[in-house]
């Protein structure tokens, strides 16, 4: 789990990116194609569609020890399935609202537009987005995990 | 032959499952002929010493409601699955946690300063706090350990089944009593350890007769603020039903009665967080591409996680608050 492994001093941003086929993550090769750096913390995973990002896909990566999760997507209007990353648009800020009702920093996920041709913009926005997570610290998942031996359990009377 | 032997125990609930259960009517005779009840609580005085006492292995079957809020429901969450062939998490607050795992939303800490210095109804209050054991004359007295997290029944021991619903509807529980009689009796199979018995594997939608079409939400309502067309889908009304995230099984009686679904009866088979399937399917459908305007029409919804995950917070991907 998140938090204890690492040290402070030390931390490096465990980033999961969710990057849409048609823009982001051809965005994502050409940043690469133009050896463009960017901070490595950020693993990608591709879909189809930013629409295709369930929210659950968030909360998951959380509970599973991301640090920070970065969706991107084609820029309004350029959807490959036309309206997918509208449907991403309106997911988010209620992601962000649960995500913070959990105790977790809704800057913890971000919504980016990142076109084909923008392989520079990609960097800027990995490349940011990892200093905002190594400046929130690690995420702490508290008393997530059921620890029975850590209990002091008591003898009941009854 | 004896009888095969029933136990249900209600942990932190409101007892309206062990209501349920009598709600059966008179199939409650037929269970009382066909099994011997050994232990439940809300019903007749068996101490848990007793329970100790019984063989391991010596219960038949145990519907266990309620989830696991102190030491004292770990404990005989432990103990009857130790002495039970079959226990089913029975109900909402046993399979998911319920209302009273909307508590994880807080910390302990939180929760008994509310309860024992801040509450409106105390005066002042005297910075008391329940103490797990005290030394009296007498001996040592104690009482249960209250957690901090407010777990399922899954959680902290093996289940074998799953009876959702808050509580689960009567004609569903009799349904469930009737396949554990015919097992027994006629000897068919046990179904698939984990099955979620009582219920269905679709949505709630699924058992809705509203008439259903595109949806498109300009605005979010709450159901006193408008008088809702009874033949209609209710989120097209603009209401926030929780039925594209609702198991089926309850026969949709709360969208019937013009209702929104408020999601009691769990996730739906291959779902694995109830909230945020809801905030796909309602944030989908918002009716503008307009960000500004999209917040508008979020800020409309009143308590969004309380709402989303009024019945599975200690069963969602996060499980409680983590600030």
């Amino acid at each position: 789990m998140s938090g204890e492994a690492k040290s402070e001093s030390k931390f490096e941003p465990k980033i999961i990116g969710f990057l849409c086929n048609w823009c982001s993550y051809t965005g994502a090769d050409l940043a690469g194609t133009a050896r463009l750096q960017y901070p490595p913390n950020m693993m990608a995973i591709r879909v189809m569609c930013s629409g295709r990002v369930d929210p659950g896909f968030i909360l998951d990566a959380f509970s599973k020890g991301a640090d920070g999760v970065l969706v991107c997507g084609c820029h309004p209007g350029d959807c490959h399935y036309i309206e997918g990353n509208y449907k991403c648009m309106r997911r988010m800020p209620l992601t962000q609202k649960i995500v913070a009702d959990f105790g977790i920093d809704p800057k913890r996920v971000r919504l980016e537009w990142v076109s084909a041709s923008e392989g520079a913009r990609f960097q800027e926005v990995v490349t940011e987005f990892t200093e905002q997570i190594r400046a929130l610290g690690p995420l702490q998942l508290r008393d997530y995990k059921f620890e029975p031996e850590a209990r002091e359990v008591h003898h009941v009377e009854a | 032959m004896s009888k095969p032997k029933l136990a249900v125990y209600w942990a932190a609930s409101c007892g309206g499952c062990d209501i349920a259960i009598l709600d059966i009517e008179t199939k409650i005779l037929e269970v009382a002929d066909f099994f011997d009840v050994v232990f439940w609580p809300c019903a007749m005085d068996v101490k848990y010493d007793d329970v100790r006492a019984m063989e391991d292995n010596s219960i038949t079957l145990t519907l266990f409601n309620g989830a696991i809020r102190t030491s004292e429901n770990y404990e005989l969450a432990q103990l009857l699955r130790q002495k039970s062939v079959v226990l089913v998490a029975f109900g909402s607050c046993a399979s998911e946690g319920c209302i009273p795992a909307l508590a994880n939303l807080y910390d302990k800490e939180s929760i008994l300063d509310y309860v024992y210095s801040q509450s409106p109804s105390l005066a002042g209050g005297n910075g008391l706090r329940p103490q797990t054991s005290v030394e009296v004359e007498e001996g040592t007295i104690t009482i249960p350990e209250f957690w901090n997290t407010v777990r399922t029944l899954p959680q902290v021991v093996d289940v074998d089944y799953i009876v959702p619903g808050c509580p689960p509807q009567s004609n569903q529980i009799a349904a469930v009593i009737d396949a554990v009689v015919d097992i027994l009796k006629n000897g068919k199979p046990l179904p698939p350890k984990g099955t979620v018995l009582g219920a269905t594997e679709k949505t709630c939608c699924d058992e809705c007769e509203r008439k259903k079409d595109v949806k498109k939400i300009k605005s979010f309502k709450r159901p006193f603020q408008q008088v809702t067309d009874p033949d209609i889908c209710l989120m097209e009304q603009g209401l926030v039903c929780l039925g594209p995230a609702t198991r089926a099984g309850c026969g949709a009686k709360c969208v019937s009665a013009g209702i929104p679904c408020r999601g009691c009866y769990g996730l739906p088979s291959n779902v694995r967080d109830q909230g945020a399937k809801m905030v796909s399917a309602l944030a989908s459908v918002i009716d503008s591409s307009d960000p500004g305007e999209i917040a508008a029409i979020i800020s409309r919804i009143p308590d969004p996680t309380g709402t989303f995950y009024r019945f599975s917070l200690a069963d969602s991907m996060l499980r409680r608050t983590h600030r």
